[in-house]
């Protein structure tokens, strides 16, 4: 029986998180292992879920056994299994990155805090339900405010109220989005949304809309979408590199929030939205791309430079998500499970430079950090794959996107190409200040610092995108599968047996 | 009772909007706090206006909708912590920063120190 593992990518981490705080408090090493072995679990897990939405399609797990819709379902299918495994791979690295480096000595409860955002985006990935979605969203926020001003520091706080009050901000556009939706439709659960929506009487398309407009803003504040990407840069910037790291996937959360949505609940088939959001998404998306890639060029510090770089991939994410048809939806696909990977060891490797370097700065050279040598072929490879050049998977991304967008290639593809000379261009230029500008001044070598497991992790998220960019051929057929039930959603629409009170 | 709920929303949210583009830390909580309240008499009427309606079926005439009930129990359980986060860092913003401003300037930053 499959079904119960549904709801472990929740229960789990939150098990785990309890005991670090209640049993293991002020034990660091007792932390250190339970973290590890609880998200190494977190992996077995969201492995055999994946095989068992590859094998069996959409599978619904009813919470408290409540008949859908009257109770909060978590339904997995070949997306959110995706993203969970993909969530689970990052924590493992981030963990052992933030054991290795000493992040998670710099302050309390680095680990229970992290089980407790594990928590949070699992849920968010695998819920049926908007509301339970909503809830989702405030654990994987309120871990995330924790993480965010962890070690502490006068700028780290003060980014943190930043990005909490932005976060509060969006937490209640999204209720009011679903108290319109509850308003109009007086359902909530995902699936039976979309079975209601096309049936409601022309007076309410209004109504839907504005719904519709607001629950995108809510993912769009998520996934730092143009005009609301400004918070991104201040708060991952002044956060542990390690935190960032793992944000990276929350930026996707936005991403997959508009993926479910928009071709679950407001599909354009749907009369009422029709191409309303695709239409909204495209340009803001564009604009989100140059506006990050110009962000890379001048960029103060190299924490800031990964957050713009971060920007510029969720701007071409959301361009090719916006066209919701399941060529460029599994192009999409691709290109999120890269730019997850990329952002993420992009912070890594800036924060291995920063904790070496004597100041932040990019626009000054300081004396040669340790380990240069190994550090500048990181963040070579970090770069190559950010900015989409080959042999990394960013140029495959970036590829089946130009592909996919044959029709629109005047508008799309000078925008996406220009931005990655603009990557490639920032890149360079941060590279040249860090590791050969140094070379020139006369500085006593630094003592080399070992943190295996951090350089072990980020060799791991590199080896993750080395396959993504191996095995592209398999995996893009697999998302290939994946976007076309997303845009024939009966079988997930089935999977929650609604109105079948049995 | 409509027009009277309906501008409540309106004053409340408002109010919020307004507290949240000042460029002090404590107003822009105390904005979050009555955009919140806004927000969560908005979700409650989702479920329409009753009067005298029990949200139990056979009680009264008419039954309220319990859900709404439900879903502000949870947004003002949830709206109440995260003010409390908010709350409790502002403090220790306050604290190390000597100040409550919210935007992050190293010149202003520096010269709040000297003086």
């Amino acid at each position: 029986m499959m079904s119960h593992w549904i709801i472990a990518p929740v229960v789990l981490p939150a098990l785990v998180a309890a005991l670090m705080v209640i049993i293991m408090r002020g034990d660091l090493l007792l932390q250190r292992v339970a973290g590890v072995a609880g998200v190494v679990a977190l992996n077995g897990i969201a492995a055999a879920l994946l095989w068992a939405a590859t094998t069996h399609g959409p599978e619904v797990y009813f919470l408290g056994d409540w008949p859908a819709p009257f109770g909060i379902v978590l339904v997995l299918d070949q997306l959110s299994a995706l993203m969970v495994a993909v969530l689970a791979a990052l924590s493992l690295a981030v963990v052992l990155y933030a054991i290795g480096s000493g992040w998670d000595a710099k302050g309390a409860h680095f680990h229970p805090l992290l089980q407790f955002l594990l928590m949070g985006i699992g849920g968010a990935f695998l819920t049926g339900d908007a509301f339970n979605l909503f809830v989702f969203f405030e654990v994987l926020l309120i871990a995330s405010y924790g993480l965010m001003v962890h070690g502490g520091g006068d700028r780290r706080t003060r980014a943190g109220i930043q990005y909490v009050a932005f976060n509060l901000v969006g937490s209640s556009l999204f209720l009011f989005a679903l108290a319109l939706i509850y308003g109009v439709t007086g359902t909530l659960n995902m699936a039976d949304l979309a079975e209601k929506l096309p049936t409601l009487p022309e007076g309410d398309s209004a109504l839907i809309r504005v719904a519709a407009v607001m629950l995108f803003m809510v993912f769009a504040i998520k996934g730092a979408l143009v005009p609301l990407q400004f918070w991104l840069p201040g708060s991952y910037a002044n956060a542990p590199g390690v935190v960032a790291a793992m944000f990276a996937v929350m930026t996707k959360v936005g991403a997959y929030g508009v993926l479910r949505f928009g071709t679950l609940v407001f599909p354009t088939s749907l009369a009422a939205t029709g191409d309303l959001l695709s239409s909204l998404i495209l340009p803001a998306g564009l604009v989100t791309l140059v506006v990050g890639a110009v962000g890379v060029m001048g960029a103060s510090t190299l924490p800031r430079l990964a957050a713009f770089a971060g920007i510029a991939s969720m701007g071409t994410a959301f361009v090719v998500i916006s066209a919701f048809t399941p060529a460029t939806t599994a192009a999409a696909l691709y290109y999120i499970l890269h730019s997850i990977l990329a952002t993420a060891t992009l912070f890594l490797v800036a924060d291995l430079v920063t904790r070496r370097r004597a100041h932040a700065r990019l626009d000054a050279a300081a004396p040669p950090i340790a380990q240069s040598g190994l550090i500048s072929a990181l963040f070579l490879a970090a770069a190559v794959a950010m900015a989409g050049l080959p042999p990394l998977s960013g140029f495959i991304g970036k590829l089946l996107i130009l592909d996919a967008f044959r029709g629109q290639a005047a508008l799309i593809w000078p925008v996406i190409l220009g931005s990655s000379f603009l990557l490639i261009l920032g890149f360079a230029r941060a590279g040249s200040t860090l590791f050969w500008k140094a070379v020139a001044l006369d500085a006593e070598p630094q003592e080399p610092r070992p943190e295996g497991l951090a350089f072990t992790a980020t060799f791991g998220l590199l080896a993750g995108l080395a396959l993504l960019t191996v095995f592209a051929g398999p995996i893009t057929a697999w998302l290939g599968d994946a976007a076309q039930s997303l845009h024939a959603p009966e079988g997930y629409i089935a999977a929650n047996r609604l109105g079948q009170g049995d | 009772m409509e027009f009277l709920v309906a501008s409540v929303i309106g004053v409340l949210t408002a109010v919020g909007v307004y507290l949240l583009l000042r460029l002090r830390t404590f107003p822009v909580i105390l904005g979050l706090t009555f955009l919140s309240y806004g927000v969560n008499i908005f979700l409650f009427t989702a479920g329409r206006l009753t009067s005298n309606a029990a949200p139990i079926i056979g009680r009264s005439e008419v039954y309220a909708d319990p859900l709404p009930q439900a879903l502000v129990l949870t947004a003002i359980v949830i709206s109440f912590g995260m003010t409390a986060v908010i709350m409790m860092m502002a403090i220790g913003g306050y604290l190390e920063a000597g100040h409550d401003r919210v935007n992050i300037d190293d010149a202003a930053d520096a010269e709040e120190n000297k003086a």
